[in-house]
């Protein structure tokens, strides 16, 4: 049965690192911040160009602040993840009765608290200064952005299992996840933009349908539930895929040594 | 015999080892290792570098999983109930310091609630003064000497108040006082505490001091167990030393092996 105060202390671990560290505490702020800044003046200045009626503020600015709460929540699993790979962890953290589920839960919890800092910041911004209501979105915005968190803790904890096989030098693919990942998402432009090929792939991406249900709404076309039932499922089978998969790569690395190989090495 | 040695009436195993097997590939690591500790015994585990010592204590600590063979602690298999088998378990090693960027406190407080203790800033505060820590309390642990990052780690360890304590060179890096001192502590975990404790080390004169028996294990077999003296009288050797260098250097045959 998952315990709550060892899940309690991956976050407490994070919330240490982050008072005792303003490298760390910066990045959930800046990034954000310079990101709304940046597409705030571009959707400025495309509307300023553009005929009237085009919400560029609802349609563009919002998907930058959708699509960076998504890549936050992301970072925020993996982040708290490489923590112990930095500090060369795994041995003191996995010789312990914490459970892999405690572990990931921590993770997951941990990435909540970093990410809705992250959001609030994004929303601050982009309402004050630019002028976004998210009133546009309606009640939707809520199952969108947990839409979008489900599919963030997902891509997480797969990013992290994906480090725990590899080794601590694969850290340098996660990073650009999400990059690789945005044109198929159909954040910028609606899906029938792209090839056949890439709409198949679209269509195991639940950030797509959040997008693709953004723009319909800005248009005034609504937005259907069953394709929001089909996304949060979607997310969900993902969610669960991914915890699944780390088990298996953790039980993987416990039998073939890894785990404690990665302790006795720096990133190589 | 030392004073600390004497008194030990060893009960129950807190741990049993049966048949441990690790094969990494062609390589053969551990080969059929079984041996027991007790409540409140001292076992030394020796062996020359590569021997499968460090193997041996990540597979009790569940980080790397028997080819064959089984591992129960204080009842439970590691391998079926790993977490229970690892909530009165504890370890310190050389190559496995506490991450330095979290503080001395910082990281009792974290891995005390990852083992689940009770009260558990009374038990840190006993701890930073039992291991002479309270002034480094809040100093990141990575800033401080090799001896007294050892120290936390030992702190670390006996937070759980384990019944079964895995120290793999515990004294490499502190000097002959500090040294002295955590090897009486350690003692009285020991001897009060009723712990079993698996101690690796390369200082012979340390083993001697402190172990009640001691395993030798060299390419991965388990060529000799004894009490230090009776070993000493066994093969007419005048210091654990001595014996070592000649275990160490015996060529691995079965004859060898059954001597």
């Amino acid at each position: 049965m998952m315990r709550l105060r060892p899940t309690a202390a991956i976050v407490l671990r994070q919330f240490y690192l982050m008072r005792g560290s303003p490298t760390r505490l910066l990045p959930m702020f800046a990034w954000v911040a310079i990101d709304i800044v940046l597409w705030g003046f571009i959707t400025r200045y495309l509307s300023s160009v553009s005929a009237p009626g085009i919400n560029f503020v609802a349609g563009l600015l919002g998907a930058v602040l959708l699509w960076d709460f998504f890549t936050r929540v992301m970072q925020g699993v993996t982040t708290a993840f490489f923590e112990d790979v930095w500090s060369r962890n795994f041995l003191n953290i996995f010789a312990t009765p914490l459970l892999i589920s405690e572990y990931v839960g921590g993770l997951v919890l941990t990435s909540i608290v970093t990410s809705v800092i992250g959001l609030a910041v994004m929303l601050l911004l982009a309402t004050t200064v630019f002028g976004l209501s998210f009133f546009a979105y309606g009640i939707l915005l809520v199952p969108f952005l947990l839409v979008l968190f489900l599919f963030g803790i997902a891509l997480g904890i797969f990013a992290s299992a994906m480090v725990l096989r590899l080794g601590p030098a694969s850290e340098w693919l996660v990073w650009p996840i999400p990059a690789l990942l945005s044109p198929f998402a159909g954040v910028f432009y609606p899906l029938s933009t792209l090839p056949l090929w890439m709409r198949a792939i679209a269509a195991l991406l639940p950030p797509s349908y959040v997008f693709e249900g953004m723009r319909g709404i800005v248009a005034g076309n609504g937005f259907s539930v069953a394709t929001l039932a089909a996304a949060l499922t979607l997310a969900v089978i993902e969610i669960v895929a991914a915890c699944w998969f780390f088990s298996h790569v953790f039980r993987f690395a416990v039998r073939t040594g890894l785990l404690a190989r990665y302790s006795a090495e720096s990133v190589s | 015999m030392t004073e600390a040695n004497t008194h030990r009436s060893p009960t129950q195993a807190v741990l049993r080892v049966n048949a441990l097997h690790k094969q990494f590939g062609d390589i053969v690591a551990v080969d059929s290792v079984s041996f027991d500790v007790h409540a409140g015994e001292i076992v030394g585990l020796l062996g020359p570098n590569g021997a499968g010592k460090t193997t041996t204590i990540n597979m009790i600590l569940g980080v790397l999983e028997p080819s064959t063979g089984t591992i129960v602690i204080e009842g439970h298999d590691v391998r079926k109930a790993r977490s229970r088998a690892l909530d009165r378990t504890n370890f310190a090693a050389v190559y496995a310091p506490l991450p330095g960027n979290l503080t001395v406190y910082q990281n009792l407080r974290f891995f005390g609630m990852i083992y689940g203790v009770r009260s558990l800033s009374e038990r840190i505060e006993a701890l930073l003064e039992q291991f002479d820590l309270q002034r480094f309390r809040d100093r990141k642990c990575g800033v401080l000497s090799s001896g007294e990052q050892t120290r936390v780690c030992l702190a670390k360890a006996m937070l759980n108040r384990p019944q079964l304590l895995l120290l793999d060179e515990p004294t490499a890096s502190l000097d002959p006082a500090v040294a002295h001192d955590i090897r009486a502590k350690i003692r009285d975990i020991a001897v009060q505490g009723g712990a079993g404790i698996l101690w690796t080390s390369h200082n012979m004169y340390e083993v001697e001091e402190v172990c009640d028996r001691v395993l030798f294990l060299v390419r991965g077999r388990l060529l000799l167990q004894g009490s230090p003296q009776a070993l000493l009288r066994e093969h007419g050797a005048k210091t654990l030393e001595e014996l070592f260098v000649r275990i160490a250097r015996i060529p691995l045959t079965d004859a060898a092996v059954s001597a």
